[in-house]
């Protein structure tokens, strides 16, 4: 199932953070309600949640930076991520990442040139015993071989 | 009379087809005009064999696995006539696989229907929080330092000891804090109780809020476990709804509160230092030692801070089990622990067991050797800061001395199985990048080390200067061993010097692929 989000917009960005302000240290919260609603965390609602919080810009810019995901820009239609941790490796996901790499004519951290796909790497799913693993768009699969893996990237790109 | 069929919900069974199985059953009933229903349970942890289900007998619930959309219909005919299928896997009590495990911790995954507090209740759910509830705050202690119970994150801290430094310190506010942020490659435990017993995780973090005076809890989840957050959600309502969070626990004077917070994809976080940066809305940098979280922790407030399966340990001993766990265990580790098998292994899954058992069993006996059937050639154990083992440590006894003795760590239980093909150069490679990409960057050993650790194994790998690039990996083990902040720079050697040290053969040359492609 393609994820639907809205495009950005001030007034929804600062109800979204409103909603979450007074939890106790929120600001992972609110940015992961923005990239919920609007697929990346856009620019502006940087200073936005500073002023909320009362933190400096800077604060919450680096909050946002160290943690692996959450997007600056949004990602394509679809997004595969595929397990490179040492139990999928052990089952063969080196090869089965590089064919999938292959296919969408990409490296494994960029979106195809017509923005349908964005495939990345994960560090572990918890489906060790059930390895080579994956998620498309949040639906895991697991027992990947190279038919299911050709399978996954064909149904992303659609 | 009406069916009932129990299919997993568990991720690990959904990502192979447990969803379409329980939709396909559901579709063949109603064609042959049988009632049935369908309880969505966690995971039995025999991963081999899932999707698998079971169908409740008069001799017990009866399994049939693995099963496919595709075969679904003709184990439903099966079950009706009571026949023969090449499925069929018997009374599930008596799968050898399972019957050989002792279950305190997992005794109810895949047993109930997670989503149920009464079905929790009749398996003896919220025995040990009623228990608790008549006693002191210092004859809990006792029980939970009697049972001999260590941290099962990997630390092994004694819980007991914890518990009483919170306990011990005075504060206006008190914390208890669970780690799920479970991120070591080839574990899954914390995922499976979570989404198959959440209710277990969220007792043993009440007994802990009562026992040291805490009134407010969190459960840090990381974001790659979505079904684990939307399981525990939805228990923490449950449980809520029935009284056992809130105001008034148990209609004791006691209040406790509990709140699912996700993390974003940061594996330093499972550091339970960074983890509570994290919760406090900051970068997860490590905090250094001391204070430590008991005396200041989330919000500079003592803490309580244990992994999941320690919490979800905690009522069974509680509901008088405190002797009984302990006299499970060898030397100073007592009790059961919950073993994943992963990767190249044949029969892959959740072995709960009492320590001692030993590494080759349970690479050899339980697991079956690897599912390419290839021999076995090295094991990961305790993630991606755990060491590599070589067939010739097999007789190491899954015990936190023993394997420490053998410059290694249980970690957190999880075992990852390598076949022949393996190139233990290209694994040392990627410990010291899972560093590099990971680090937090406080300290220096950990931040810069790994990168020059990549950079040095590149070469080695390349045949640049090899004896004098191994004594600079050696050299660099040592500082990131001694120098750095936290677990992530201190451990990452062990995966890396224990590839060298037993596998020294692939390091050196090119690798033995690229040679026989020239």
């Amino acid at each position: 199932m393609t994820p639907v989000y809205e495009p950005w917009n001030a007034d929804r960005g600062a109800e979204i953070i409103a909603q979450h302000a007074r939890l106790e240290g929120a600001t992972l919260v609110i940015l992961h309600a923005l990239q919920e609603a609007f697929g990346y965390v856009p620019e502006p609602a940087i200073p936005m949640i500073a002023s909320a919080l009362n933190l400096s810009r800077a604060e919450v810019h680096g909050v946002f930076t160290f943690y692996h995901d959450f997007r600056r820009e949004p990602a394509g239609r679809h997004v595969l991520k595929l397990c490179r941790a040492e139990a999928c490796q052990a089952a063969g996901g080196d090869a089965l990442a590089a064919r999938a790499a292959a296919k969408l004519g990409i490296a494994i951290g960029n979106t195809t040139a017509d923005d349908r796909v964005t495939l990345e790497p994960i560090y572990c799913l918890g489906l060790c015993a059930t390895a080579p693993s994956a998620m498309l768009d949040g639906r895991v699969v697991g027992r990947l071989d190279e038919a299911r893996i050709d399978a996954l990237v064909a149904e992303a790109q659609r | 009379m009406t069916l009932r069929i129990f299919v997993s919900r568990d991720a690990g069974a959904v990502a192979v087809g447990a969803d379409e199985v329980a939709l396909v059953l559901g579709l063949a009933a109603g064609q042959r005009g049988i009632e049935i229903e369908i309880i969505r349970t966690g995971s039995r942890g025999l991963y081999w064999l899932e999707p698998m289900i079971e169908v409740a007998t008069s001799q017990g619930r009866i399994a049939y696995g693995p099963v496919t959309e595709f075969n679904a219909s003709s184990v439903l005919d099966a079950i009706i006539s009571d026949g023969p299928h090449p499925l069929r896997l018997g009374v599930t009590d008596e799968i050898p696989w399972l019957k050989r495990q002792t279950r305190l911790t997992f005794a109810r995954c895949g047993v109930i229907d997670p989503r149920s507090l009464e079905d929790y209740r009749a398996h003896d759910g919220y025995k040990g929080l009623e228990r608790a509830l008549t006693l002191t705050s210092d004859a809990i202690l006792a029980d939970v330092t009697a049972s001999g119970l260590r941290g099962r994150g990997g630390a092994g801290f004694p819980t007991g000891i914890k518990w009483k430094t919170v306990a011990q310190t005075s504060a206006d506010r008190k914390y208890i804090v669970c780690n799920a942020d479970e991120g070591d490659s080839g574990t899954f435990a914390d995922r499976m109780i979570m989404e198959g017993d959440p209710l277990v995780v969220i007792e043993g973090m009440t007994i802990a809020a009562i026992t040291v005076g805490a009134t407010k809890g969190y459960i840090y989840i990381r974001s790659e476990y979505p079904h684990a957050v939307e399981a525990m959600n939805a228990a923490i309502a449950a449980a809520k709804r029935a009284g056992y969070l809130g105001a008034r626990v148990g209609g004791s004077p006691h209040s406790f509160d509990l709140e699912v917070r996700v993390g974003a994809g940061a594996y330093v976080c499972g550091e339970e230092t960074s983890l509570l940066e994290s919760l406090e809305g900051r970068r997860g940098i490590v905090r250094a030692k001391p204070p430590l979280p008991a005396h200041k922790g989330l919000f500079g407030k003592p803490t309580v801070i244990n992994n999941v399966l320690s919490f979800a340990a905690i009522p069974f001993i509680l509901a008088g089990g405190a002797k009984a766990y302990a006299d499970f265990g060898m030397g100073r580790s007592r009790g059961t622990m919950p073993i994943q098998l992963a990767g190249n292994v044949k029969r892959g899954g959740l072995f709960e067991v009492a320590f001692g058992i030993t590494l080759g069993e349970l690479v050899d006996d339980v697991g079956g050797g690897t599912f390419t059937g290839r021999p076995v050639r090295a094991v990961q154990v305790g993630g991606p800061l755990g060491a590599y083992f070589p067939r010739a440590l097999f007789d190491t006894p899954f015990d936190y001395e023993a394997f420490a003795a053998r410059d290694g760590l249980i970690g957190h239980g999880g075992i990852v199985v390598f076949d022949d093909s393996v190139d233990m150069s290209k694994q040392a490679r990627f410990a010291m990048e899972f560093c590099a990409i990971e680090s937090c960057g406080k300290c220096t050993p950990c931040r810069i080390g790994s990168t020059r650790g990549v950079e040095t194994i590149d070469k080695i790998r390349a045949g640049d200067r090899v004896p004098e690039n191994i004594a600079v990996i050696e050299d660099l083990c040592n500082t990131m061993k001694f120098g750095s902040l936290c677990a992530l720079g201190g451990f990452t050697p062990y995966p890396v010097m224990s590839a060298l040290k037993h596998f020294r053969e692939d390091f050196g040359a090119a690798p033995p692929r690229l040679q026989a492609a020239e």
